[in-house]
């Protein structure tokens, strides 16, 4: 049973679904042991904008702030999407290689350890 | 000659038990709807022993007498400024959260009591709900009360009300309680009842009124005084009500367990914020969360988990990752909310230099190796002129309504993420404990109203972040909000001190 509710086969309204944001999809996007940013990032964003768009242009809104982001060299980082290993096309829609709405991307830099080395 | 006074026994009769009347034309089961959907099995309500024996008129007697007592002491905090003796303004920002956090919880304790009075159809039950109902207005009531003189000299607490219904952090207590809420009867005495009241409240109102005693607090003091033998007679409710559920039927235990598995869980996120006020708000510390946890739940829910044992119910599911979590919620909540200070409702600062060194001495394992770091961070930031304030938004986990803050507990520096899909919509989630949440009542926590995603949704005004800040939560930005360091409070509180 879904719920246990005293109205028969009670049904909740789904409030985050795609449709109610208005054209956008949200997207998360986490760095790995970096916890200067307490939690991974929420975007709403265009399915159709680029993954090149969402890493240059968005995350750097958010993410710049970190004393390392500077020095990522973004050909030795490696991506999980949604828990799965990932590898991003650049001119590639987000949705067109299964970046969908409420997917998590996750990006690891090994050679970079946070502030300190602590993770931060 | 009838007498002209009841004795006691009579009088307790007459006005509990007596109460209730046969349905010689009605259908019971119409009169209480709410008793069966939810499975508990309730053989014979005439087992329900009553945990309190008072009468109604007995109950209005002592509190009134508390009444008299409180405002009284009220009135001479206020005519005496009393205000200028708490330890340090800091101090006032735990209470600001209190008031828009804890007091409103108290109003929809309130609600569910009177609910829960009218839906049981034993009456012990019913009028044992709607003592506690009472109780609970009359708190929320001098709560209210006795930081109203606060409101007169700092800022933050004007619109308590207003927030705890919109603000995106505000979300997390209230979400709770609406969960409780639109439970069925049973499941809102386990989640209120028993769980919260009668086992984590210790973990709530000890800190919050000894940490008022330690800091100068006395209104706060004597409202935990007044409240405190409530308090008692709804731990006695609490335990009555999972003794009598177990005793009644034995297909009630597993349903017992898992509504004390789930409201274990939901209570010690919940409690996050009470850790990190423990650990950072309070300028005098009362002693660590790590400590009030084993001392409060470790020891004494210890205790009596082994006592419902006999029953059939074990410790509370993930308790072995709760142990865990003490060595570090209460600094991933500050850090949260010091990252985010620009968007909470109250002040935040950096610890002091000794508020550090009281942290690793009481956090030996894991400060300095992962937090101290943070505000190392942080320091380096300030002395620059660039006070970290993180940009965008955070992601949600959808059964506490927490930012993902939490990590794993054996990679303390890595996010904890879990997710699931349902009817093909995916769903996060900040541990197994709200995963498992959400799985057994899927079309119950697809309703959450996440704020972070209400914003994206354009419900909240905007677009921009201080827009929705004024206007939706209405925060007096750049007064409510910001670093305690150059805030109006601190420059008011030296102008009174007479120091620069």
């Amino acid at each position: 049973m879904a719920v246990k509710a005293i109205t028969p086969d009670y049904k909740g309204e789904v409030l985050d679904k795609v449709e109610n944001f208005g054209g956008n999809q949200v997207v998360y996007v986490g760095w790995d042991h970096h916890l200067m940013f307490c939690a991974p990032f929420a975007f709403p964003l265009p399915p159709e904008m680029p993954f090149e768009a969402l890493r240059t242009q968005v995350m750097p809104e958010t993410f710049s702030l970190h004393p390392e982001f500077a020095e990522i060299d973004w050909d030795q980082v490696s991506w999980k999407l949604d828990g799965e290993d990932f590898v991003p096309q650049a001119d590639v829609a987000l949705k067109d290689q299964g970046i969908g709405h409420k997917s998590v991307l996750r990006f690891n830099t090994p050679d970079l350890k946070g502030y300190q080395g602590a993770g931060v | 000659m009838a007498a002209k006074k009841l004795n006691i026994k009579d009088k307790y009769r007459l006005l509990t038990r007596d109460l209730d009347w046969e349905y010689s034309y009605a259908d019971r089961k119409e009169a209480f709807p709410y008793e069966d959907f939810e499975g508990i099995k309730i053989t014979d309500w005439s087992k329900w022993e009553d945990p309190f024996r008072l009468t109604m008129d007995t109950y209005w007697k002592y509190q009134a007498e508390k009444e008299k007592k409180l405002y009284a002491i009220f009135d001479a905090f206020a005519q005496n400024n009393a205000h200028m003796n708490v330890s340090d303004p800091r101090y006032v920002n735990a209470i600001k959260i209190f008031l828009t956090g804890v007091s409103p919880l108290e109003y929809q304790a309130y609600q569910g009591f009177a609910h829960t009075g009218r839906q049981f159809g034993g009456v012990g039950a019913r009028v044992a709900c709607q003592m506690q109902s009472l109780d609970e207005l009359r708190h929320v009531q001098t709560q209210i009360h006795a930081m109203s003189h606060f409101n007169k000299f700092f800022d933050g607490f004007q619109e308590y009300s207003h927030m705890h219904d919109r603000v995106w952090y505000l979300s997390v207590p209230k979400s709770f309680f609406n969960d409780a809420r639109t439970a069925g009867p049973f499941e809102f005495m386990i989640a209120i009842g028993f769980s919260f009241e009668y086992v984590l409240t210790n973990l709530l109102f000890v800190p919050f009124m000894s940490g008022a005693a330690h800091n100068g607090d006395m209104a706060t003091v004597t409202f935990g005084f007044s409240a405190q033998s409530d308090e008692a007679r709804h731990m006695t409710l609490g335990l009555e009500v999972i003794k009598f559920l177990l005793e009644q039927h034995e297909d009630n235990v597993e349903i017992v367990q898992k509504w004390i598995d789930k409201w274990f869980w939901r209570g010690s996120r919940l409690l996050t914020i009470v850790a990190m006020m423990m650990d950072y708000m309070l300028p005098n510390k009362v002693m660590s969360w790590k400590e009030a946890w084993e001392v409060y739940f470790e020891e004494a829910g210890g205790a009596l988990f082994k006592d419902l044992a006999r029953y059939g119910i074990r410790m509370p599911k993930y308790s072995e990752i709760i142990e865990k979590e003490k060595e570090h919620i209460s600094h991933q909540a500050w850090w949260t909310f010091y990252t985010h200070g620009h968007a909470a409702g109250f002040h935040t600062w950096i610890p002091t230099d000794e508020e550090l060194d009281w942290l690793s001495e009481k956090y030996p394992e894991t400060f300095d190796k992962y937090y101290r770091p943070r505000w190392e961070l942080a320091k380096e930031m300030e002395a620059k002129g660039e006070r970290f304030y993180t940009k965008g938004l955070p992601q949600l986990c959808t059964t506490c309504q927490i930012p993902m803050l939490f990590t794993e507990m054996d990679d303390p520096t890595q996010t904890s993420y879990r997710d699931t899909t349902y009817n093909g919509e995916r769903y996060h989630f900040c541990s197994d404990g709200c995963k498992d949440i959400f799985e057994d009542e899927p079309e119950k926590f697809v309703q959450s109203w996440l704020p972070v995603h209400q914003i994206f949704q354009g419900n909240c005004g905007g677009p921009d972040v201080g827009d929705i800040l004024s206007d939706f939560y209405h925060m007096n930005v750049g007064t409510d909000n910001m670093d305690m360091k150059g805030s109006p409070d601190e420059l008011r509180w030296k102008q009174w001190k007479g120091v620069a």
